[in-house]
């Protein structure tokens, strides 16, 4: 007889409340359903428990914009990113430099998600995983890249390539109907004003000098608003006129942006460097000020030894 | 205002002596004009005039996807034809009872021995199921085409194969009785629109001033989008197509929207040929049709919308004056054409026209 009050028989399943299964999918392969939104937590006055974390924001409380951290990348066993750490300090104006085959293009290509990691992170800032987003992604988050040849709409005008790279909504539905309003107007004024193609605005980008199209290129990245500007030789085939413009706009724009600027032209590096880095072989080689580091004895190795 | 930024006042006037012609002068000299007059227009140029802005539609339709996006399409008579065929069915029912079986059958489908209509033709007596079917196929066919093709990053001459081979496989398709639309025949001797016959000269021209006036608007539309912004992320993906993506554009849905456009119109103006023409059979999907749609295109000028218009309007006049004359010997003009106007006209006749203004 059953007389203890122990129930040895399984537990009452818990009630639902007639309401359906939140879980239940109606055939096997039906995506689960998503978690309800969880309501934003209050902002905390106290900063040691529990940060706010915004998905997709920019977190430069760290004074880091970028982290790369044990980068390596290979093709077919050529190891052309080995073991590569580097950090950039929101506001940085940082030099790359070293010989050919460093692995400088390679490392601009994996921080803009054209080439990813055999292994290694990349942060952009605290929380934004670089490795685990789409180049359209990781440009809309606020990486702008200049290429080595520029790269620019040649069969618009100037004013009409800054309208393209403009911060907005670009999915398609909105782009047919887009008008220009006039604060976005201003802003291709004030942008075409600081990388000196006022004058030029109406003309075709195809008819502009070498120094204007790389100098237009900037100004589309500068539309885009971006936190952190990758340039790679940005005064390739320039003027030594150009090539002190630009620097002048480098020096402008730090602070503001983070700038990262791989360049072979040591006169301009000498003029915009605050920080330099050297790779070598995938890797870093040395940093420092460009003194320190123009007069290391690896550095002098590398470039003048073989 | 939207007027100004489709067209200046010159554009506009243009335009509207375009409409005068096909709307009023046209019209009188066919059917207000007796036909022992020199000036009548006759049933056969009536034909041969809805025919050619039916081309012209397609034109537009290439220039928006080759001469602003820069996608290269050898495959669009596929488009073409599948709006023909989704069209077609629904005058192969409306001719009834009335075809050599006397059955309410098509022909070659009681020559065939079918005792049912097979799955395809379901609701195809319906004249607002064919319309959707003229914009529905060839739409879906080029949206999932395209979305396979643009996320694969497929470009350049490698695209323009592929859509070569997916015309050809439509037609090997389209050849054979199975497929159920007709085989090499495919469908024709067409008795009635809406209940009212088609072999009069009234509804010859109603459908002539139509076609017309779905030029002029595929017109319009176009020059809508190429003045947008839209256009303009079109024409720089065709120029630098990774900048614009580091730019923040996904432009796989720019390439799908404006393939898939190009898709609809070509089905548009297929639907618009076949009562016209009387017939559409798989031929009308060889490669050698799609390979024509691009050099009425590229003789008119690229990337200018009108231009191509023109060059649809020239190569097929002078097609039908050719093949008239000396009909062995069209091909070898046509191929000398592309090659005169790819070594001398790179911006077709629309850029020899501004070059002669530039210089006056």
């Amino acid at each position: 007889m059953e007389t203890s009050g122990v129930n040895l028989k399984e537990p009452p399943a818990m009630s639902t409340g007639g309401l359906p299964d939140p879980d239940h999918r109606p055939w096997p392969w039906w995506p689960p359903a998503r978690p309800a939104p969880v309501a934003p937590r209050p902002p905390s006055s106290d900063a040691s428990y529990g940060r706010q974390v915004d998905p997709g924001a920019l977190d430069v409380r760290h004074g880091v914009v970028l982290y790369l951290d044990n980068i390596s990348v290979s093709f077919d066993g050529f190891l052309a990113l080995n073991a590569l750490s580097l950090a950039i300090d929101a506001g940085e104006l940082r030099c790359v430099i070293g010989p050919n085959g460093a692995g400088k293009t390679t490392m601009m290509d994996v921080i803009t998600g054209k080439t990813r990691p055999d292994a290694g992170s990349a942060f952009f800032g605290q929380t934004i995983d670089l490795t685990r987003l789409s180049e359209a992604q990781i440009a809309h988050a606020g990486i702008g890249r200049k290429f080595q040849k520029p790269t620019i709409f040649e069969s618009h005008s100037a004013f009409e390539n800054l309208e393209l790279a403009m911060k907005a909504d670009k999915r398609v539905r909105r782009t047919l109907f887009a008008r220009l309003s006039s604060e976005e107007g201003d802003r291709i004024a004030a942008t075409l004003d600081r990388i000196g193609l006022a004058a030029s605005a109406g003309r075709l980008a195809g008819l502009l000098s070498h120094g204007q199209k790389q100098w237009l290129e900037i100004g589309m990245l500068l539309m885009q608003e971006p936190k952190l500007l990758l340039l790679d030789e940005p005064v390739a085939g320039m003027s030594d006129a150009e090539t002190e413009r630009t620097a002048e706009l480098f020096v402008s724009l730090a602070g503001e942006h983070s700038l990262v600027v791989v360049e072979h032209d040591m006169a301009f590096i000498a003029s915009i460097a605050r920080k330099v880095t050297v790779l070598h072989e995938g890797s870093v080689l040395a940093e420092g000020a460009l003194e320190v580091v123009q007069n290391d004895p690896r550095v002098i190795e590398v470039y003048l030894g073989r | 205002m939207i007027f100004a930024r489709l067209y200046g006042p010159k554009g506009w006037i243009a335009l509207a002596c375009a409409a005068a012609i096909v709307f009023g002068v046209f019209p009188v000299l066919n059917l207000v004009v007796p036909p022992d007059n020199p000036f009548h227009m006759s049933a056969f140029g009536v034909q041969l005039g809805g025919k050619i802005m039916c081309y012209m539609i397609v034109a537009i339709a290439m220039d928006l996807v080759w001469g602003y996006a820069g996608i290269l399409s050898l495959g669009h008579g596929l488009f073409f034809a599948l709006g023909g065929y989704a069209f077609g069915m629904y005058l192969m029912r409306q001719i009834g009872a009335d075809g050599q079986y006397r059955v309410d059958m098509p022909d070659f489908m009681v020559f065939l021995d079918w005792k049912a209509f097979p799955w395809q033709w379901w609701n195809s007596d319906s004249f607002l199921w064919a319309a959707f079917l003229v914009v529905a196929v060839p739409g879906l066919l080029a949206f999932v085409f395209g979305y396979f093709a643009f996320r694969s990053r497929v470009k350049g001459v490698y695209f323009s194969i592929i859509t070569q081979a997916l015309t050809y496989a439509a037609m090997l398709l389209f050849f054979r009785n199975a497929t159920g639309f007709g085989g090499n025949n495919g469908f024709t001797d067409f008795k009635r629109i809406l209940g009212i016959p088609i072999a009069t000269p009234e509804m010859r021209m109603a459908l002539f001033a139509l076609t017309g006036a779905t030029v002029i608007a595929t017109l319009l539309l176009g020059r809508f989008l190429v003045t947008s912004k839209f256009g303009r992320v079109l024409a720089a993906i065709r120029d630098a197509e990774a900048r614009v993506m580091f730019c923040g554009y996904d432009t796989l849905w720019y390439k799908l929207f404006v393939w898939t456009l190009s898709a609809v119109l070509c089905g548009i103006a297929g639907a618009l040929y076949v009562p016209q023409v009387g017939i559409i059979n798989p031929s009308e999907m060889s490669p050698a049709n799609s390979i024509e749609i691009a050099i009425w295109a590229a003789v008119g000028g690229r990337g200018t919308l009108v231009g191509p218009v023109i060059g649809a309007g020239l190569v097929n006049g002078a097609k039908s004056v050719f093949t008239n004359a000396f009909p062995e010997y069209w091909l070898y003009v046509l191929g000398l054409l592309f090659i005169l106007v790819t070594l001398f006209l790179p911006n077709g006749v629309v850029g020899l026209v501004k070059r002669w203004r530039r210089a006056a």
